[in-house]
């Protein structure tokens, strides 16, 4: 067995290593927690949102080596060892490639006034770059599709949609 | 959740000897469905297996069909070139199913293995002879408008909630286990069961066994297919009807029909009858009202759900009508042609 809760450190806990936003970090967890609670609670990571918990909601998408998921509905402990992007991570993302203010998919989101509350704006950026990333989304009723796993309830639909095509034709994502 | 231990095997016999090791324990892979499960106290595992290391993400070819590795994520089988070009049933009614993040981190295995979406079964709160076999069924008399019209049993109205699978049995795909007695194979249409009187139990694994792969065989449907599915909303919903058609056609003469539904019972619903009754007929409207009739002869309503019978018989006949016009069912432009 490669791991196993019984092995020593915090009675339960397991020590995982990942790399989030750019930066490597051990961590112990005990292997009921979600990522979505790690990111959160023991993180500070408060970007990523959580809205059901259940995977029905999008709120909590981040990227994990370079994927979109629910965070919501995965354990810490089964990521050992992945890259994680959440919403904090997209401008470095960016930065990375020379740029040195938002990532091109956030500042289109204001530029289309693509939220309302903004609950659910951090897991809609996560995801639309996820969707990008995937290369499969080209025509409007395709964004539309694929963005379907990130509910607004504002329902700033339209200009999410308005967003993801316009960064789209500018080259898409990084 | 609960709190339980976990343990991360590197080989499928490792993994076979931790769950023989402790039967309660249940294998994770995507997650998407038991973790939703667990905060729901729905499961309450004392151990996980992680089985994500396992080396069982390979799509292969074989026997002149394709060999998918269980932990294949949907997405990953989805959009292989491979699949898409010479399964394209399977490859649209993956994308039909639940959203781009689910499809990511769900695994080919892990959508055979997923529960009903039953209410009760969800509610710990209610009576289930699924969750707590012997308290009853809720939904029998309940709200049950998402429940079976074919193949339930005065102890379970449940329905199998995956697209996946409706378009693996019309494709006739075969399950790989590897168990503590060795390894073996389950026809896809035999590997999901009927709830009878023991509806706790979803499928025909016996204790102790993994699934490996998934095997298509070398039957493809590339032309002639579609993968219907009907739902209260366009997109990220469970389907109250779906069909999975497949045809060879001569001309305007059907030689060979394949047709599964979903949404209708406690796993994929394929009729041989119905199947025998399009062979060597003409591709017509008649003709596949007969085989609708034929399938849904058997069908009993729920107090809530008698619409599905009507809505299951028209979809049938669309979706052969589709099929056989070589225009299958888009999964993004939702309008049905």
């Amino acid at each position: 067995m490669l791991i196993d809760s019984g092995s020593p450190g915090a009675a339960g806990t397991i020590g995982i290593s990942l790399t989030i936003n750019g930066e490597r970090r051990e961590i112990q967890v005990a292997p009921w927690t979600t990522l979505l609670d790690l990111l959160r609670e023991r993180l500070d990571l408060t970007g990523t949102k959580k809205g059901c918990d259940h995977g029905q909601c999008g709120a909590c998408t981040v990227l994990v080596n370079g994927t979109r998921i629910n965070s919501c509905l995965s354990l810490a402990v089964m990521q050992d060892g992945a890259e994680i992007t959440t919403v904090e991570g997209l401008a470095s993302l960016a930065a990375r490639e020379g740029k040195n203010s938002l990532h091109p998919i956030q500042e289109a989101f204001v530029e289309h006034d693509a939220f309302q509350c903004g609950y659910c704006t951090p897991g809609q950026l996560c995801s639309s770059v996820g969707l990008m990333n995937e290369g499969h989304a080209h025509s409007r009723e395709e964004i539309r599709e694929a963005m379907s796993g990130n509910i607004c309830r504002c329902g700033a639909y339209t200009n999410i949609v308005d967003a993801i095509e316009d960064v789209m034709q500018q080259g898409g994502a990084r | 959740m609960n709190r339980f231990d976990y343990v991360r095997p590197n080989t499928v016999a490792e993994a076979v000897q931790a769950l023989g090791a402790d039967p309660q324990a249940r294998f994770i892979a995507g997650g998407t469905n038991l973790i939703d499960l667990m905060k729901y106290d729905v499961e309450r595992p004392g151990r996980l297996i992680d089985i994500t290391r396992l080396p069982l993400r390979d799509i292969t070819e074989q026997d002149g069909g394709y060999r998918i590795g269980a932990l294949v994520t949907n997405a990953t089988v989805a959009y292989d070139a491979r699949i898409k070009e010479r399964y394209p049933l399977l490859s649209s009614a993956i994308l039909a199913g639940a959203s781009a993040q689910l499809r990511n981190a769900a695994s080919t295995g892990g959508n055979l293995l997923q529960r009903t979406r039953c209410y009760y079964f969800y509610d710990t709160a209610t009576p289930c002879n699924k969750r707590e076999p012997g308290t009853g069924c809720g939904a029998i008399g309940g709200v049950n408008r998402i429940h079976a019209i074919l193949g339930a049993s005065e102890h379970c109205i449940a329905t199998h909630p995956s697209d996946m699978a409706v378009a693996l049995a019309a494709l006739e795909a075969v399950v790989q286990v590897s168990g503590p007695n060795g390894d073996r194979s389950i026809p896809l249409s035999e590997f999901h069961r009927l709830p009878g009187d023991d509806p706790a139990k979803d499928t025909n694994l016996a204790p102790g066994e993994i699934i490996v792969a998934v095997d298509l065989p070398a039957k493809q449907f590339k032309t002639n297919y579609t993968y219907l599915k009907l739902r209260d909303r366009l997109s990220y919903a469970f389907a109250l009807v779906s069909v999975a058609a497949a045809l060879e056609l001569d001309g305007e003469t059907i030689r060979t029909a394949r047709l599964a539904l979903g949404g209708v019972a406690h796993k994929p619903w394929r009729n041989p009858e119905a199947e025998a009754l399009l062979q060597g007929k003409p591709a017509t409207r008649e003709t596949f009202q007969a085989a609708a009739d034929l399938i849904l002869r058997e069908a009993k309503p729920q107090s809530t759900n008698g619409f599905k019978i009507e809505l299951a018989r028209r979809a049938i006949v669309r979706g052969l009508e589709q099929a056989a016009a070589g225009t299958p069912q888009s999964q993004s432009d939702k309008r049905i042609q």
